[in-house]
């Protein structure tokens, strides 16, 4: 950040700058894992294990879109597995109740998107931190599952709310990895191609000059906070789908794994750049890093730390090598 | 600005005060000096680590790290005892103090030399933190017949009616006080969060500033780990889990502006305390613990739509809506 940048007397070429940037590194990232792994388990080259691997982070990629979305116009959100905890109980509820598939999958959506509009409103409408916000609310909306369900599990949903989190659109092919790539295309589309995306980038670099060039910057970070519970609720869906249960502990930790995919992506945590592209490999690194560990037996804490030593190193390795060219 | 600090401080501990005595209204069990002081005991650990986040915050920092810190710590000086159980007790404390500002000094140089944002240095360090544990132990628990029992004596041996562990925690509570009021180090720590900019012209490097906030951050927590395996008599990968978050919760809770520059250590003693005296008095009066975590939540929420109100400033009207979707 304090680092001076020299002025270059030409610009780059396109091609100089697709090849250097944030992306292409990730990607050969992305390519080495896949290779090392090809060589260190006679397992991993098998479509229906590989197919298995999606698993490991489609409905976490799924809200890592709209948080990559939220960290580049600046603001975080924290609650976002909360949301899923309290969606989750809330369609087990339903179910109990007798609620068919179609009333499910209408309260998941509507639960996250009145947590996302509860967070909009503190952070947009009462101009608060969205940090500690979010902090509060993660405990507030784990902590009513926890009311409702205490040491309880739902179990019980009809039998076709398997599909979304179990069924298979053609071979190999999860509904979960379909849905996951349409909300990819959707939301690359929004951030890279629409005005709408072009105001997020503008209020993350500068949100009063935003303001002053006509965006209206609370409304876009309050779609933005609804897009972040919605998601949440469409990855609820799938997750309670999958397990077939809801305890108030799902998706614990998820918040932090997901911050990590979309800096990881390379979208800068500060705010004001970033692409889908980026959160999308991202996303396969993750997925394959945890699949391959795990085909080798090497237990979830240890992937954790390589998941956490990835996150820093990948930031700090390009400013290493920038101040060591510097002298 | 003192006057607002004080009046904040005021209102926590009205609140405190309400909440003690809807309590003892009735359960006025709860309010006997002798379970106060055993809240007081339990709640000394979210206590010092409140003032340790508390000084991080200031810094405009913020860090994730000090439960995975006291986890690791603690199974170190664990593994310490069982290796050596004849080691005195005040190189244990050495021990613990120095390997958790060594972990906070990882945090802290990231920070200050590669101007890596705090949030991600330390999201990054809490799991290496924890998985470091698990290939120190292969996952394995040290329970409280592998450690020595002078080990184990530490937090409850009681001197002048309290245990050590809350002496530990009323001593921190003095001690930085005075390091925050009244030495130049601790002022550095308020300029380099209020106004970095001037700050720097002032003669105070930040990034530095921000490096001894870690590495203050990890000592406490350095600490507090010995005192909690001690205390509980057991060591294990997720001692702690999730506490992290209840300590922000504290600071914030205590009026500690996340935005750094503004917060107090008797402020974070009270938000702690708050927090303490909830978790110990819902199984008192029969609401179940499930409770806990909704009620805290609530309680951040509030707390930090209150600090916003106090903390509004009120000139600049021009630019008050800029501000406000800022």
């Amino acid at each position: 950040m304090t680092a001076s940048r020299g002025i270059p007397d030409r610009l780059r070429t396109p091609m100089e700058r697709n090849l250097k940037s944030w992306e292409s590194l990730l990607m050969l990232v992305a390519i080495g894992i896949f290779v090392a792994n090809s060589f260190a388990s006679p397992y991993f080259l098998n479509a229906w294990n590989l197919s298995d691997a999606t698993f490991n982070f489609t409905e976490k990629a799924m809200i890592a879109f709209a948080m990559a979305l939220l960290i580049i116009s600046g603001e975080i959100d924290l609650s976002v597995a909360a949301i899923i905890a309290l969606a989750s109980t809330a369609m087990g509820a339903a179910a109990q109740a007798g609620v068919g598939t179609e009333g499910l999958v209408l309260i998941g959506l509507s639960v996250g998107l009145l947590c996302g509009a509860f967070n909009g409103i503190l952070v947009t409408g009462l101009g608060l931190p969205s940090i500690v916000v979010t902090i509060g609310t993660m405990s507030l909306f784990r902590g009513i599952s926890f009311i409702i369900l205490g040491d309880q599990a739902y179990r019980g949903y009809p039998p076709d709310f398997a599909f979304f989190g179990q069924g298979y659109v053609w071979w190999v092919i999860s509904f979960e990895f379909v849905l996951f790539a349409i909300i990819a295309a959707i939301y690359a589309v929004l951030l890279h191609m629409t005005n709408f995306g072009r105001a997020v980038y503008a209020i993350g670099n500068n949100a009063t000059g935003a303001l002053f060039s006509g965006i209206r910057v609370g409304r876009v970070k309050f779609i933005l906070f609804l897009l972040t519970g919605l998601m949440s609720g469409v990855a609820a869906i799938c997750l309670t789908s999958r397990l077939g249960s809801t305890r108030p502990s799902i998706a614990f930790g998820w918040e932090l794994e997901i911050v990590t995919m979309v800096v990881l992506g390379g979208v800068n945590i500060l705010g004001g750049s970033g692409s889908i592209l980026g959160v999308v490999i991202a996303a396969f690194v993750m997925g394959l890093v945890t699949f391959g560990l795990g085909l080798l037996n090497v237990p979830g804490i240890v992937m954790s730390i390589v998941i956490g030593a990835l996150l820093i190193s990948v930031i700090a390795l390009p400013r290493l090598w920038s101040m060591w060219r510097a002298g | 600005m003192k006057r607002i600090l004080a009046s904040r401080e005021a209102l926590l501990l009205v609140a405190i005060g309400l909440l003690l005595a809807l309590i003892a209204t009735r359960f006025p069990g709860f309010v006997t000096p002798s379970n106060l002081a055993a809240v007081f005991n339990d709640t000394a650990p979210l206590i010092l680590l409140a003032i340790g986040q508390m000084i991080v915050i200031l810094t405009r920092c913020i860090d994730l790290s000090v439960a995975a810190n006291l986890a690791l710590t603690g199974m170190v000086v664990s593994l310490i005892n069982i290796a050596a159980p004849g080691l005195p007790i005040i190189a244990i404390f050495a021990v613990a103090i120095g390997f958790g500002a060594l972990l906070g000094m990882f945090n802290g140089i990231l920070v200050w030399k590669l101007a890596i944002p705090p949030i991600v240095v330390t999201l990054g360090t809490m799991t290496i933190f924890r998985g470091i544990i698990f290939l120190l132990t292969e996952g394995k628990w040290v329970n409280s017949h592998e450690m020595s029992d002078a080990f184990k004596a530490v937090p409850r041996t009681v001197i002048l009616g309290l245990p050590v562990l809350s002496w530990i925690a009323i001593a921190a509570v003095i001690l930085f006080s005075i390091v925050m009021t009244r030495t130049t180090l601790g002022r550095a720590f308020y300029a380099a969060g209020g106004n970095p900019h001037a700050a720097t012209y002032a003669g105070i490097n930040v990034g530095r500033t921000q490096f001894w906030a870690f590495t203050t951050s990890g000592a406490i927590a350095g600490l507090t780990g010995y005192l909690w395996v001690s205390r509980f008599a057991v060591a294990y990968v997720d001692v702690a889990g999730g506490f992290e978050l209840t300590v922000v919760a504290a600071c914030v809770i205590g009026g500690v502006s996340i935005m750094g520059g503004i917060g107090s250590v008797p402020g974070a003693l009270l938000g702690a305390l708050f927090l303490g005296i909830i978790a110990n008095a819902l199984p008192v009066v029969n609401i179940s613990p499930f409770w806990q975590m909704a009620i805290s939540g609530a309680a951040i929420i509030i707390a930090v739509v209150l600090n916003a109100q106090a903390n509004r400033s009120p000139g600049r009207i021009i630019l008050k809506r800029a501000e406000r979707a800022g």
